[in-house]
């Protein structure tokens, strides 16, 4: 079966709606799937309530999504850097629910392995936890939280074989994984498709199971906060 | 004279041991890494590492390696990269034994409030509320007062909070306190600090 396709616009095809749901991978603009999103701003599609970590800024990541208004709302952890985000959020136009970041990951990947809910202590007595059904364990309160079941997820891998094993680098993998696992499709753009074969199977961090389609493009990858030391400070 | 950032940093690294896994928040606890001396400290990133190093060198950055500052970072040879829902396991599940941040309020029965200001912008909480809930020992790096002059260690957080009855030990600018049973207790005044302008300077009950 081939998963490869030629572009971010093809990889998409028949797989956009209105109103649909999409998790996407990336931690601030690290490791986030610049390729696809900007597919899906080009197709227009409208509504979309998005589960990422961050809403990228104004002009890269999911930001511009949010400048063309495609957006509905976001399931995030932290919404800073972001002008666009907080004009629309404060005027109305944009739902923004935020989930601890350590709650939107285990969601994406309890979706993912078909739990559909799973208790944490993260957020017991904060406003995270109005609403959420309570439940002691061993003396200890936990809270539920929900699986995370996405209508499509969108990744960024550093390598892919051809079946769709993915490896990834250094902390661009953050969300990605998880993202991947709880979406009814997945689609994945990479830096390089290599031949089946050609990757240590003992160092696939994410199976091809997961992975639906592939695309290879070429990656901005900018830097968020460029820190550096000097040399004679060594 | 009260510490200063760079003083308070260096007290709040004598909290660590040898072998320890810590995770350091933005601020002030970023600076503790400075002063860990000969310890073998292992710092972890909650974007999905185990092993962070310092900044890079100009012209060697590289955009796949970041904190969770989302500031360029180096590995280290001990160095581990894993997904986002692995690195809150490990947080969760206790496996690090301590985090060390900055906060906005303390409550004298360890409530912590340091994500959001009603009214204000709000950015979100990250992943300081997986944080709190699961690490070893919450240690709290911050000024005594406020801008006013308002003490920041109170009877009850004004502010919503990031954790209930979540933090050990308080390292401000004039000295170190724990939350133990029916309040704050002193551990430590500042070098010059008296214990009765601790004292002074608190809202929260001093037992």
């Amino acid at each position: 079966m081939n998963k490869i396709y030629a572009n971010a616009t093809e990889a998409l095809d028949g797989l956009l709606f209105d109103g649909m749901s999409i998790a996407a991978g990336g931690f601030g603009l690290c490791g986030i799937p610049e390729l696809l999103l900007d597919a899906i701003k080009t197709a227009g599609t409208k509504d979309l309530t998005f589960a990422s970590n961050n809403a990228g800024v104004d002009d890269f990541g999911i930001g511009i999504l949010l400048q063309t208004r495609q957006v509905k709302k976001m399931i995030s952890s932290y919404v800073g850097e972001n002008a666009e985000f907080m004009r629309q959020y404060l005027s109305g136009e944009l739902e923004l629910e935020f989930n601890p970041q350590g709650t939107l990951a285990e969601r994406m990947r309890a979706g993912g392995c078909g739990i559909p809910g799973f208790y944490t202590k993260t957020g017991v007595g904060t406003v995270i936890a109005e609403g959420k059904e309570h439940k002691d364990f061993n003396g200890e309160t936990y809270i539920m939280e929900e699986g995370i079941f996405a209508d499509l997820s969108i990744v960024k891998a550093w390598k892919a074989d051809e079946t769709g094993n993915l490896i990834f680098r250094k902390t661009a993998r953050n969300f990605n994984p998880p993202a991947a696992m709880c979406g009814k499709t997945c689609v994945v753009e990479v830096e390089e498709i290599v031949p089946t074969g050609s990757l240590d199977p003992d160092h696939i961090h994410l199976p091809g199971i997961y992975v639906h389609r592939i695309i290879q493009g070429e990656h901005e990858k900018r830097i968020e906060q460029r820190t550096t030391r000097k040399r004679e400070d060594a | 004279m009260p510490w200063d950032r760079n003083q308070m940093a260096a007290r709040a690294a004598q909290e660590l041991e040898d072998g320890m896994y810590v995770n350091l928040g933005i601020g002030i606890p970023t600076l503790v890494a400075n002063y860990v001396g000969d310890k073998d400290i292992t710092l972890q990133s909650e974007n999905g590492m185990l092993g962070m190093g310092p900044f890079p060198f100009e012209g060697e950055e590289d955009p796949d390696l970041i904190n969770a500052g989302k500031q360029t970072i180096t590995e280290l040879n001990r160095t581990a990269y894993f997904d986002s829902a692995t690195s809150f396991g490990m947080i969760r599940g206790g496996k690090i034994a301590a985090a060390i941040l900055g906060a906005m309020e303390v409550a004298e029965n360890g409530d912590l409030a340091n994500w959001m200001i009603p009214g204000k912008l709000v950015k979100g909480m990250g992943g300081a509320m997986d944080l709190v809930a699961g690490v070893g020992r919450v240690i709290v790096v911050m000024d005594h007062t406020n801008k006013h002059g308002d003490s920041k260690l109170l009877k009850e957080c004004t502010l919503p909070l990031t954790g209930k009855g979540v933090v050990d030990r308080i390292i401000t600018n004039l000295g170190v306190l724990d939350v133990v049973e029916g309040g704050l207790k002193i551990v430590e005044c500042a070098d010059g600090v008296s214990e009765q302008e601790l004292r002074d300077a608190t809202e929260a009950t001093i037992i």
